[in-house]
């Protein structure tokens, strides 16, 4: 829309404790000109606080924030040009949505203050590439979630902002509704040209929208990447975990031997390691075969059919009696219940157990 | 048999079945309330009581006020003492309200819009003036600036009048009434939340622009609210006023202190004129508030126009 | 920690924080703390013999109890009010629900006249029940009359909410496992309303204790018959005993602030025992 270079954004070990919960744990984060980034993680994570420090809405215990190499922290919230997109939108209840995006523009000082007309005429446009216009005269109670929404979008917009904030921007809103906005923050943020971070729960979302993803968990980074990164990549359990359904099985290592129980897999060890240790496996990624081929078996208990795929719940002997696992085969061998089959991770990642 | 006569009598019979069942179930009671006699009862006990206590002495200020006629009423009002008592209770009442809404505000504020330790312990401090007895309320001003009392003797020296003089009164009536602006806007405030200030000041408003753009349109019923029943208690306030006023006729006595002079001096019809006129105050409060109470319900948001 | 990072979003908390510290010091502290001080000055064998006259012991006592029996008969009144508000309707119920806030919003000079000229001798109340031999104004009933005027609020609008939130699910299981309807109210109801209750009652109890403008006129004012606590400080302060109107003022404080303690403590175990939802 203007034609500003979008804003770098660094943030070096910061730290933000309420009380004894330690939210941000020394977080180190390069944020690069004009990409749109997800925070995800559980709640609880970090993720909010970090996104509202960066806001200048709240105040780090330690650490720095800087936009273009500039300190940040030294700044107020309203004077760093960040546009924030509350997680309930915030709207002004007593105003017309045409108010609410005029808003930040009626504030600004009496001596850069554009004359009514121009405000007028901004706040109609940012309506029009919100494809509220209709709405302008409405109060935020009489619209629709998805409404209040592109409204907090056009009101945090309307004063030119170089970095955009949401926060769980599609979180209070019914699943259609989030399908399509979905789609249309991407195409708005290609438009807008702003560099753009949103914070989400949901993986799906992170990692339909985003450029790059940031994994959070405990006020603490686990992750950074591209969606097919984090996705395909996971550096940590916590991220293999937390994206994408995983079969999870507890493991002993020994001598580069992996054992589940007192059944050794047919699977390789990283070098090096050793003790308890997670398993790993994607449920498409465990491959079923027939039994007696030594490494992994068990039992089928219940098979679902559904489109290209069977989803069997197979039980399999662990340290602790069984635990049943869910994989996803192919159709091309029926399974049945009460057959017993060979099981063998095709890819999978094993990460010892935090001490 | 035929036809005909068999099928009224099989609906009679389930007739009769029905009623069967109707008559058991009410001999049994439907358990979810009470048998009707007992009902009516309540409902009697109540309005009867409601009506002895309350409505009657409302009725009753009206029938003695207008006892000899309209015209004596009026008198009664245009009376210079009941001028000058009316001139004053209306000063009084806007100079301690002004106090309070400022003072409500600003600690509203301070209170709701932030977290620090301590909180309750400043809510209550702030209540405490509604349990202290209103004679109690008058006497710590005659303790502080009587003429035994802490600073009166420096007063006196400077010829500086607080008791038995205006700045009394209306310190007496703030005293009174300064929770009531507070504790209608800290609940209010705490409700809302600070999601819309935080938005208005991350679009570059200053605090004070957010105060008045976003918070105040958020709070006016509220505030209202307050205010209201501040003025209430305000122009309606008895023992504070009367242990501070010192009783100078046509200079220090309010509305209710005029209203027991007179009552004392057996000017009957003038007493109630005055006491017409603060109940009248008190209806006029009760029809607002009740206005105002279902503007708070409906949380303040405005339906279009 | 570098010193300069700033705490608030908002702004403004040290100014309206310092002046609301301010404020309240000015108005309500100070002027409470000097009442204290005041009474320090005394020394305690001074206190204890002005508690301990006559005059001020029966005056305590009037005070005291009959708003103890004034808010009794708050209590159980305002249980029946409550019931007929929330649970029935009846013409002109609504009238009669803002009929019940009249006492808080009458100026107390006002009700007091009214009160003593309805039970006056030849007042509409006061002349029938002369006839039957009951006087009630200028004695100590017309005290506790008065007083019940002033405390009929504090238990209504107290119980009514809780009442009118009460889930009529839980009446409903109780009659689905065989209760009557008596059993319902006595074991059910009446349980589960009962810390707003005692709350309303303490309310109706303090105030009434408290209570100056609608008493003064009907109560005959008679020394160690119908005089109350706080016109004994009144009069100790028109004959500049300020001694003894502050030993006075003191203890009735004191119980005042016990009592919105209680309230408090009330308040929570209220709390606890809502329905978990």
């Amino acid at each position: 829309m203007k034609g500003r270079f979008p804003m770098a954004i660094e943030v070096r070990n910061l730290v933000k404790k309420f009380g004894a919960f330690a939210a941000l744990d020394h977080v180190d984060l390069k944020i690069r000109s004009g990409e749109l980034l997800a925070l995800l993680g559980p709640s609880g994570s970090g993720k909010t606080t970090l996104l509202r420090i960066i806001a200048g809405l709240d105040w780090p215990d330690a650490g720095e924030v800087s936009f273009d190499g500039q300190n940040a922290l030294a700044r107020g919230a309203g004077e760093r040009g960040v546009g924030f997109v509350f997680q309930h939108y915030a709207l002004f209840r007593h105003m017309t949505v045409f108010e609410n995006v005029a808003f930040g523009l009626r504030v600004q000082p009496r001596a850069i203050r554009k004359p009514d007309s121009a405000i007028r005429a901004r706040v109609k446009e940012l309506l029009d590439l919100v494809q509220l216009d209709w709405l302008a005269d409405r109060y935020p109670g009489q619209l629709s979630g998805g409404q209040r929404q592109r409204v907090a979008l056009a009101r945090a917009l309307a004063i030119e902002p170089r970095i955009l904030l949401l926060d769980e921007p599609f979180g209070a809103l019914d699943a259609k509704v989030r399908k399509e906005l979905r789609t249309w923050l991407r195409a708005l943020h290609e438009e807008i040209n702003v560099t753009s971070i949103f914070v989400t729960h949901d993986q799906e979302e992170a990692l339909e929208v985003a450029n790059r993803v940031v994994v959070m968990d405990k006020g603490r980074i686990e992750q950074v990447g591209t969606p097919s990164d984090v996705y395909d990549n996971p550096e940590t359990a916590f991220v293999h975990g937390f994206i994408g359904e995983s079969i999870v099985l507890p493991v002993e290592i020994h001598d580069g031997v992996v054992r589940l129980g007192d059944t050794a897999l047919n699977i390789a060890a990283e070098r090096g390691s050793a003790g308890p240790s997670k398993l790993f496996v994607r449920r498409h990624d465990m491959q079923v075969s027939a039994p007696g081929w030594g490494g992994l078996e068990g039992t089928v208990r219940r098979v679902r059919t559904f489109g290209p795929i069977q989803r069997a719940d197979i039980a399999v002997p662990g340290r602790l009696g069984e635990t049943v696992i869910e994989i996803d085969a192919p159709r091309d061998r029926e399974l049945h219940s009460g057959d017993i089959v060979g099981l063998q991770p095709r890819r999978y990642r094993i990460f010892a157990d935090q001490p | 048999m035929t036809m005909e006569t068999a099928l009224p009598r099989y609906t009679s019979a389930t007739d009769r079945s029905r009623r069967d069942a109707m008559a058991a179930r009410s001999a049994r009671r439907d358990p979810r309330t009470e048998p009707g006699p007992v009902r009516w009862l309540i409902i009697g006990v109540a309005v009867a009581f409601l009506s002895v206590f309350v409505v009657l002495p409302l009725v009753l200020v009206f029938a003695q006020a207008f006892s000899k006629g309209i015209a004596a009423y009026l008198s009664a009002l245009s009376d210079p003492e009941a001028l000058s008592a009316i001139r004053l209770t209306l000063c009084v009442a806007a100079l301690s309200v002004s106090l309070n809404l400022v003072f409500g505000l600003v600690a509203a504020w301070a209170i709701a819009k932030f977290e620090f330790g301590g909180k309750t312990f400043l809510i209550s401090l702030i209540d405490l003036p509604f349990s202290v007895s209103p004679v109690i309320s008058g006497l710590v001003f005659v303790l502080l600036f009587g003429a035994q009392g802490y600073w009166g003797p420096w007063l006196q020296a400077h010829n500086i009048h607080v008791l038995f003089a205006i700045p009394g009164i209306v310190l007496a009536t703030t005293f009174v009434t300064f929770p009531f602006v507070a504790r209608a806007l800290i609940p209010l405030m705490q409700e809302q939340g600070t999601q819309e200030e935080e938005a208005a000041i991350s679009l570059g408003a200053s605090g004070l622009q957010a105060f008045f753009r976003v918070t105040l349109p958020n709070i006016k019923w509220g505030l209202l609210y307050g205010v209201l029943l501040c003025n209430a208690r305000a122009m309606g306030e008895f023992g504070a006023v009367s242990v501070v006023s010192g009783h100078i006729r046509g200079e220090t006595n309010t509305m209710p202190l005029l209203v027991e002079i007179l009552y004392n001096e057996y000017q009957f019809v003038a007493s109630f004129a005055i006491a017409s006129l603060l109940a009248m105050l008190a209806l006029v409060t009760l029809v607002v508030k009740t206005v105002l109470e279902r503007r708070l319900d409906e949380g303040q948001i405005p339906h279009g126009h | 920690m570098s010193g300069g990072l700033r705490r608030n979003t908002l702004p403004g908390f040290g100014l309206t924080m310092g002046l609301t510290l301010t404020w309240l010091s000015i108005i309500v502290l100070i002027p409470l703390a000097g009442l204290f001080l005041k009474t320090m000055e005394l020394g305690p064998d001074q206190f204890w013999a002005i508690l301990t006259s006559r005059r001020t012991l029966n005056a305590l006592k009037i005070s005291f109890g009959l708003a103890f029996c004034a808010a009794l008969v708050n209590l159980v009144m305002g249980m029946i009010v409550v019931w007929a508000l929330v649970r029935y309707r009846f013409p002109g119920r609504r009238l009669f629900d803002a009929i019940v806030d009249i006492p808080f919003a009458l100026p107390t000079a006002v009700a007091g006249v009214a009160l003593t000229s309805l039970f006056a001798q030849k007042g509409w109340l006061g002349a029938p029940l002369a006839e039957l031999g009951i006087k009630v104004a200028f004695t100590p009933i017309g005290i506790f009359v008065a007083m019940v005027f002033i405390g009929i609020p504090f238990v209504v609008r107290t119980v009514q909410p809780v009442l009118l939130d009460l889930d009529s699910e839980i009446e409903e299981a109780a009659a689905s496992l065989g209760a009557n309807r008596w059993h319902i109210v006595s074991k059910v109801i009446l349980p589960s309303l009962m810390p707003a209750v005692l709350t309303g009652f303490a309310l109706a109890f303090a105030r009434a204790v408290g209570e100056y403008g609608s008493v003064i006129f009907i109560a005959g004012n008679l020394p160690n018959v119908s005089e109350i606590a706080p016109l004994l400080i009144v009069i100790r302060l028109s004959e500049f005993r300020y001694a003894d109107a502050t030993a006075i003022a003191v203890v009735m404080l004191v119980a005042a602030f016990l009592i919105i303690f209680a309230v408090n403590r009330l308040q929570r175990w209220a709390q606890v025992r809502a329905p978990a939802q």
